[in-house]
């Protein structure tokens, strides 16, 4: 399963890369992960939210990391879900900002595992990837998520058929908005 | 509390709703004072816009007092505050935004996906307009929550009454927007499509721009009377007169320099088998708009000149007259309004009594009379051209806020 997706942020690169690499920050945005922990300066911890309230974790490696353009980092060997993922930063023309360009790749394996992982993205892994993006541009370039009575936890593509009433909610769910 | 809500088509509905929170730290909360029906409520109200969910609270145009601030917006608004709310919601910080391009806010639109899927790029939030653009509980309702308050919300520091600055949310920067774009020179007839709300601020703004000349087209006579006696218009009653013939013999052969298309998709005419075509197509959802006068606009604007839509489309249009634009130099502009650019200009063109937008309201009812309101408008009854609502003009009794 590979997944790719861009765009564009009003912001200089360096304070996108910096809020980047920070990997724990990185299930506010990548709304299928559930916690990213750092280990060491190199390696972290990854919990993927698979369906039926089940997890898949790994451990994770940076492999490539030149400040403010590119971070590249990939399961350590022996991971039972192979998978490595990419994000290149580059200035947008004419004071546009910065360009950001992701790639994830996830190497599913045989069995109940690998039918987990292949439900993490669903049908549109580019479209998920892409409301990831989303939701990291709001951040950096309001800080917050946008959140309505009809999508409280923001965008969220796998919602759009399966909307609330645009009313506001008796009691907002802090979970579901996580 | 009340809120006027979205039951299916023709049908709304005022219900008791849990009173709105703050969401996010640069909300706010408006006691809502004032707020409108607007034309293009009526699309939702007549099934033509997509994404609508039943209860859904309507209204994009009203004004009131800050009762709560997030932690993010509390440097520019406090408790107490008087406010009048732009309709599209924008975070300031955008390039759109920074642009002053704010109803193309590349933030706000938690469904983003979705209006990505129907237009290509998402629009920013609206209040109150469908999922399509972000499914937010709009202000016909006593409260609202207002997202990024600290970039939308404009404080009214003055004695103003809400009538006289709370079309500044919406129809007064819509009408001037429209104007705006037809880069009005000396000398410049313009026309008018629509003499509704939005036609009525078009045509007091393109006199305030300089426009020489200003003629109105609709068929509602009491309506052409206000652009006639209110905004100072000539006018022409499609019924009875061919459109494109009238404007040339009223301008000499030469057409007008410019045409504003304020009716948008929901278009009445005279010529009977286009409008059968169209109404059939949209009926059967194959042409989701009714284009005629954006057709109309193209054909009578003179060679070279400008059409600016600011009437509201939704989708997908047929026997478009893509030849006449391009063969004669026409320039089409449009958008939804930039609400956020206009108001402070506009309010100062109030303060000073150059405009003064009242002239058009008919009819004021308390909030719990929406459904009443909704359909007095869309029949065009007791000469109806601008309803305002009042919430709280009856007695809660539940004890909310």
């Amino acid at each position: 399963m590979d997944a790719t997706a861009s765009t564009t942020i009003n912001a200089p690169a360096h304070t996108i890369y910096e809020t980047w690499c920070r990997f724990d920050q990185l299930p506010q945005f990548m709304y299928h992960l559930e916690t990213v922990t750092p280990l060491d300066d190199r390696r972290s911890h990854w919990v993927a939210k698979a369906p039926a309230g089940t997890t898949v974790e790994w451990n994770a490696e940076i492999v490539d990391e030149v400040p403010d353009t590119r971070l590249a980092w990939r399961s350590v060997e022996g991971s039972e879900i192979s998978n490595a993922g990419e994000v290149r930063f580059e200035p947008a023309p004419g004071d546009r900002g910065t360009e950001i360009h992701v790639a994830l790749s996830y190497t599913a394996p045989a069995g109940a595992l690998g039918t987990a992982v292949a439900k993490l993205f669903g049908e549109e892994p580019n479209q998920q990837l892409r409301d990831d993006l989303r939701r990291f541009k709001q951040l950096i370039e309001t800080g917050e998520i946008a959140r309505s009575d009809g999508s409280p936890a923001g965008t969220r593509a796998r919602n759009k058929t399966d909307q609330e009433a645009a009313q506001p909610a008796e009691n907002v769910d802090q979970e579901a908005m996580a | 509390m009340r809120a006027n809500c979205w039951m299916g088509t023709n049908q709304v509905e005022v219900q008791d709703v849990p009173d709105p929170k703050i969401l996010n730290p640069r909300d706010a909360i408006v006691r809502i004072t004032s707020t409108a029906i607007c034309g293009s409520d009526l699309h939702l109200y007549d099934g033509y816009i997509p994404t609508m969910e039943r209860g859904d609270i309507l209204g994009h145009e009203f004004m009131g007092e800050v009762v709560e601030v997030g932690s993010g917006a509390a440097s520019k608004l406090s408790v107490g505050d008087r406010v009048v709310v732009p309709f599209p919601i924008a975070c300031g910080a955008c390039l759109a935004c920074q642009r002053g391009q704010y109803s193309v806010c590349e933030n706000t639109n938690p469904n983003a996906p979705l209006a990505e899927k129907m237009f290509g790029f998402p629009t920013a939030g609206i209040f109150g307009y469908s999922h399509l653009t972000g499914g937010y509980a709009g202000g016909q309702a006593e409260y609202a929550r207002v997202p990024f308050a600290d970039v939308g919300p404009l404080k009214i520091e003055n004695d103003l009454s809400d009538e006289q600055v709370l079309f500044l949310s919406d129809i007064l920067p819509t009408g001037y927007m429209g104007a705006e774009m037809c880069d009005i020179k000396p000398g410049d007839v313009v026309a008018v499509w629509g003499a509704g709300p939005v036609g009525q601020f078009a045509i007091a703004s393109a006199y305030l721009l300089g426009a020489e000349r200003v003629i109105a087209i609709d068929h509602v006579e009491y309506r052409l009377a206000m652009a006639r006696d209110k905004a100072g218009a000539e006018t022409i009653n499609f019924e009875d007169t061919d459109v494109n013939q009238a404007l040339k013999e009223m301008t000499g052969g030469r057409g007008p320099d410019a045409c504003i298309d304020a009716v948008g998709m929901e278009a009445q005419h005279g010529s009977g088998v286009i409008e059968a075509y169209d109404r059939v197509k949209q009926a059967v959802r194959s042409e989701t708009d009714r284009p005629h006068v954006l057709r109309q606009a193209i054909t009578s604007c003179r060679n070279g000149g400008v059409v600016s839509v600011i009437g509201v489309y939704g989708g997908f249009v047929d026997k478009f007259p893509m030849g006449s634009l391009m063969n004669r130099s026409i320039t089409i502009r449009s958008g939804q309004c930039h609400v956020h650019k206009y108001m402070r200009p506009l309010l100062e063109h109030i303060e000073a009594g150059r405009l003064d937008p009242t002239f058009i309201i008919t009819h004021r009812l308390p909030l719990d009379q929406a459904p009443n309101g909704y359909e007095t408008f869309k029949h065009k009854e007791e000469e109806c051209v601008k309803v305002v609502l009042k919430p709280g003009s009856t007695a809660s009794t539940d004890g909310s806020r």
